[in-house]
């Protein structure tokens, strides 16, 4: 005997309603890092050989501070939806898989906050 | 057992190589590659963080040989990455999706990846 919903059963049994919340997101993202990737690369072009002084200003620069840590965002989320995806393709052990996820998590979750405080505290003049 | 003589589907050494599946494990790749690659971008920005001297000896680590050839990797992983996922972008706007299309729009991402590897580093050393 099942007391449950109809809805109540299916929304337990996968994608009900948010089965395409991390595509959506890797497209998403993908679309903010189209225009921020063009910048940054065009950036680092006219940066190579500057000196420490220059390169600091120019994170230190309001605009160039959020952008940057626009990019950071985008790219980190990008990469973890990215990466979540190879591993579910090529990892077939559960084990295995857990373990890999767990960890890829952790580390892009601690690679965003380092960067994101790199690029503060220079903004900050920390 | 039993169960691993059932017959499998076709995989990537029975196929003859297109560009379409070509530039698809492409994009994979470099996916992946590029997500090694935001070590790179950490440490330098906390290398900037972390005052001249930190900056300096990041400068001097980044343009060794093995930096440089690493940047390379990166800077076209990037930029197929990047004209890859475009050409994605339009496929899931849906347009695109017949195989003339697709064999020509992949030519053209390989070709602007090497393109756009080789002004940026020809610019970066031009100035």
């Amino acid at each position: 005997m099942d007391f449950r919903t109809p809805l109540a059963r299916v929304r337990g049994l996968g994608s009900a309603r948010d089965g395409t919340e991390r595509f959506i997101a890797q497209r998403m993202t993908a679309i903010a890092l189209v225009p921020l990737l063009i910048w940054f690369v065009a950036s680092i072009v006219s940066l190579v050989g500057a000196d420490y002084a220059t390169v600091k200003e120019w994170v230190s620069t309001p605009f160039v501070t959020v952008l940057l840590l626009l990019l950071l965002g985008a790219v980190f989320y990008h990469a973890q939806i990215g990466l979540h995806e190879v591993f579910e393709d090529y990892l077939h052990s559960d084990l295995v898989k857990t373990t890999a996820m767990v960890l890829m998590k952790f580390t892009i979750t601690t690679l965003g906050l380092f960067s994101a405080l790199a690029v503060l505290r220079i903004a900050l003049g920390g | 057992m039993a169960t691993h003589k059932r017959p499998l589907s076709p995989h990537l050494q029975i196929y003859k190589p297109q560009i379409t599946s070509f530039t698809s494990i492409l994009h994979r790749a470099t996916g992946v590659a590029l997500s090694v690659g935001t070590l790179v971008l950490v440490y330098w920005l906390s290398a900037i963080a972390g005052g001249e001297e930190a900056y300096k000896s990041a400068q001097e680590l980044l343009s060794s040989v093995v930096g440089l050839v690493l940047l390379l990797g990166w800077s076209f992983a990037l930029f197929y990455h990047l004209c890859n996922g475009i050409r994605h972008l339009f496929w899931d706007a849906g347009y695109g999706f017949d195989i003339e299309t697709t064999r020509k729009t992949g030519r053209t991402v390989l070709t602007m990846s090497v393109i756009l590897t080789i002004g940026a580093w020809a610019l970066a050393y031009a100035m």
